[in-house]
């Protein structure tokens, strides 16, 4: 099913969390909303999921068919304490009213068959208090899944999980969403999670939409400075074009080349002054001649052949840069 | 070490001085002259009127406090509005006030001069009058106890029910009760302890008519008072066990209240 969020505002007393929000979501698009905290991406989320209300009546999420049977996992999975794994999945299909609750024996059925999707066969007996994070997580999606939601909202389900289980956690679930195809929403602030398991990337920030497209297109072509600098760190430099007009120039770390001569006008002398070598690139911190910090990242061959120490003299040169000439106001 | 000795010493010291030595008094009065006395004391007609009389009017008064905590707690903890810090004042209004300045107000409402007086309700110096001042000094406790257990709670496992499908209803009686049942109980306790031993502003609307509207505790009063003192004593030993057993249930629920606590700070760190 697609959704359709048209002119939503939202503000909690003085503070504006949505300003004009339009969206779009196709059926079956793994969509990611995308910011910093306070960015409104959760408001949003939770005004689709309808625990939260648009402040003007006229706008509001659209759906189809009325109400969208909607699955939502938590950033704090919001597992029912009191209840078994077993009875956290079922319960979705027990509150139905009598008329279109399946049998007991159907809802073990169904309730096997999500323990199995999330490989937790063996635990339907345990307490959420005696699970793992990683776990939980999983035991809150299958909950949502039990009762076949057309939409799947997942507000920052892996921000409380350490990295590497939220690894596992995200493949896992662009696996799922593969298989059974379900209009997903995500909530996260970490860009890497977007970029490897959106479809699309709604990137937001201070209540309103920035840019929205494919990882590729908001990673390679960002439309302004705020998308830029928020996917992946970025170098600034004030450079004056033609006209001395001065224009703020974006590069990232592993656009620039570092070596012993200038290559080209735009190279700038630098000073090395930190070298990380674990890790699949090489990230050099050096310092401009005019005092700006620089971060650089080349490939550790390349790094062998420069010999490059703290405190050594190079130069500097841009690869590929970007330039926002529209006015960027926060 | 010495002071510690010198301490604990004096503390039970203290304890012995004022609480059980007067508790065993009660008791050794009580059954001063033989267990037929005591028995004979209790099963008195107008004993037993103050102790049924003490029964609903403890038994109404938890029912209210309960309905009254829950609502509060649930509009305190999760609504936003104006004027809330205000409510949470007037919710401990009871615990502040005298319990006769709380009975005087029923007098004052309820009395031949009062404001509703001319309506003649029927409710000074008669079971209404001493239910709704039993009410008033015990309605705090439930909602006391379930409004800092609820904020620490959080509404998530609420919405999460609530888009599962679950009627407010069903979400209430399957999610909200089980969690706060323990804090419940324990408000229920402390409620009904107050209940049972008010005195004050229970004397000033009931009137003190024996076999009528005499509760356990002005009962007491009233035989102590006659200089019956076996009599008096049976009856107030009564209160006293009611009152130890409601203590041996707090403290059971208390244990069982650190045992959850602990397993969730466990699950916390996990």
């Amino acid at each position: 099913m697609s959704i359709e969020v048209r002119g939503v505002s939202k503000s909690f007393g003085k503070f504006t969390a949505l300003k004009d929000v339009n969206l779009k979501v196709a059926p079956g698009e793994l969509v990611a909303l995308l910011g910093p905290s306070g960015s409104g991406k959760t408001t949003l989320l939770r005004i689709i999921a309808g625990l939260e209300f648009a402040d003007d009546a006229g706008g509001g999420p659209v759906a189809p068919s009325g109400a969208p049977r909607v699955g939502f996992v938590f950033q704090h999975y919001a597992l029912f304490r009191h209840m078994t794994v077993f009875e956290n999945i079922a319960f979705g299909l027990r509150v139905r009213p009598s008329a279109t609750r399946p049998s007991d024996a159907k809802i073990r059925e169904r309730v096997l068959e999500l323990l199995s999707l999330i490989q937790l066969d063996s635990l339907a007996g345990r307490y959420p208090s005696q699970l793992s994070g990683g776990q939980r997580q999983r035991v809150a999606l299958a909950r949502a899944l039990a009762i076949e939601p057309e939409v799947l909202l997942l507000d920052e389900p892996f921000g409380a999980l350490d990295a590497k289980v939220r690894q596992g956690l995200r493949r896992w679930l662009r696996k799922l969403h593969d298989e059974i195809h379900m209009t997903t929403i995500l909530v996260t602030h970490d860009q890497d999670e977007a970029l490897e398991v959106a479809d699309r990337i709604v990137v937001m920030n201070q209540g309103r939409i920035e840019q929205i497209g494919t990882p590729e297109e908001v990673f390679h072509r960002p439309a302004n400075e705020f998308v830029m600098d928020f996917l992946g760190s970025v170098n600034l430099f004030h450079a004056r074009v033609e006209g001395g007009q001065e224009r703020r120039v974006f590069v990232r770390p592993h656009d620039m080349e570092i070596g012993h001569q200038a290559q080209s006008e735009s190279s700038v002398r630098a000073v090395v002054k930190r070298i990380h070598a674990a890790g699949p690139m090489v990230k050099v911190e050096l310092e401009s001649e005019i005092g700006e910090t620089l971060q650089v990242e080349i490939p550790h061959e390349r790094y062998a052949v420069l010999g490059l120490k703290v405190g050594a003299d190079v130069y500097v040169s841009p690869r590929e840069s970007k330039v926002f000439f529209e006015d960027y106001s926060i | 070490m010495k002071w510690k000795v010198l301490l604990i010493g004096l503390t039970v010291l203290f304890l012995s001085l004022f609480l059980l030595v007067p508790l065993a008094a009660i008791l050794v009065e009580a059954l001063r002259k033989g267990a037929g006395a005591y028995v004979r004391a209790l099963l008195d007609p107008d004993a037993m009127v103050a102790i049924r009389l003490t029964l609903l009017c403890a038994s109404i008064a938890v029912v209210a406090s309960v309905i009254f905590g829950i609502c509060a707690a649930w509009a305190v903890t999760r609504f936003r509005f104006p004027g809330k810090s205000l409510l949470l004042t007037f919710i401990d209004l009871p615990f502040a006030v005298s319990p006769v300045v709380a009975g005087l107000l029923m007098v004052l409402v309820f009395g031949g001069q009062g404001w509703l007086g001319p309506l003649h309700l029927g409710v000074l110096f008669a079971t209404p009058g001493i239910i709704l001042a039993t009410i008033f000094v015990s309605f705090p406790f439930v909602a006391r106890e379930l409004i800092p257990l609820m904020q620490e709670q959080g509404t998530e496992e609420e919405e999460a029910a609530l888009l599962l499908g679950a009627s407010g209803w069903q979400t209430f009686m399957r999610i909200t009760l089980p969690k706060i049942k323990w804090g419940l109980l324990y408000g229920v306790i402390l409620c009904s302890a107050r209940a049972m031993g008010e005195f004050g502003a229970v004397s000033v609307v009931s009137g003190h008519i024996r076999g009528r509207t005499n509760t356990i505790p002005l009962h007491v009063e009233i035989l102590y008072n006659e200089y019956n003192f076996v009599a008096a004593f049976a009856v107030a030993s009564l209160l006293a066990l009611l009152a130890l057993a409601t203590l041996g249930a707090k403290a059971l629920l208390e244990w069982k209240l650190r045992r959850d606590a602990a397993a969730a700070q466990r699950e916390a760190g996990a």
